[in-house]
């Protein structure tokens, strides 16, 4: 997971909270919030590697695993 | 926990009897982006937003019963008084024989709400831009309300309303922003 494409907060913990508190939470902010229009000329994957990520572009790509645990 | 003002967030008069204004309000009353979907909506999302975001949601839920209250208003005295027979020549015969003359969370169509129209995703991305898109398509709304309106009194309401959308919109989007400002935060912990 690339890090860059992800924003955290830490949720007010109150002591009568009944489940084990997390202290972070973590949520997306993925490639497109930051690219009001996609630039011109930006680098490309390969065919191969393209269709793999379902983006030619690398800028476009943020992935996203379960062990995230994004909650 | 709310305060109660027993005042309308801005004046509502209505000069005459017209359940057919009546029935087109009702698309904002209990349509599917209408003011009932956008308060509920937001009340509901805002506790699984970033804690910074929170407070918008709120506020914004919060103004929205306003708004909800003065469509009310319309829509019981562009309604009040109206014989059965003036309902039915304004397509609220159905209306009348359901719910006589009380109000009722529907449509202009006369569908039932219904929390199908809105969404909590958990994902504080996907949810305000749902609220921005709600914002957007009620300002709509209004336009197309007014558009068929000749009720100068009620316009002015219903232009009040619609501003209401456009500054609201504003919020959420400013509520992205600082969400984007979070970004790479987690690298501090």
């Amino acid at each position: 997971m690339d890090d860059t494409f992800r924003g955290s907060y830490e949720p007010y913990i109150s002591p009568c909270d009944p489940c084990p508190p997390v202290l972070v939470k973590t949520f997306s902010l993925p490639p497109q919030l930051f690219m009001n229009f996609q630039p011109a000329s930006l680098p490309q994957f390969s065919p191969a590697e393209a269709l793999q990520h379902g983006s030619l572009w690398p800028a476009l790509v943020d992935g996203y695993s379960k062990r995230e645990g994004i909650s | 926990m709310w305060v109660y003002e027993k005042k309308l967030l801005y004046p509502v008069e209505v000069k005459e009897c017209n359940p057919k204004l009546a029935r087109y309000i009702a698309e904002q009353y209990g349509g599917a982006d209408g003011e009932l979907a956008a308060a509920l909506r937001y009340m509901n999302q805002r506790y699984t937003v970033p804690d910074k975001v929170i407070g918008v949601l709120n506020d914004i839920a919060t103004e929205e019963f306003s708004h909800l209250e003065m469509l009310a208003t319309m829509i019981y005295k562009l309604t009040k008084d109206a014989t059965p027979e003036q309902l039915e020549e304004a397509g609220l015969g159905p209306h009348y024989v359901n719910h006589g003359h009380a109000l009722f969370y529907e449509n202009a169509s006369g569908v039932p709400f219904t929390t199908t129209y809105i969404q909590a995703k958990g994902d504080p991305i996907a949810d305000l831009y749902e609220d921005i898109a709600a914002e957007e398509k009620a300002r709509a709304t209004y336009q197309w309300i007014i558009d068929v309106s000749d009720d100068a009194w009620i316009n002015d309401s219903l232009k009040f309303l619609r501003e209401r959308e456009n500054v609201h919109s504003l919020r959420f989007r400013e509520a992205v922003e600082i969400l984007k400002d979070e970004r790479d935060r987690k690298k501090i912990f």
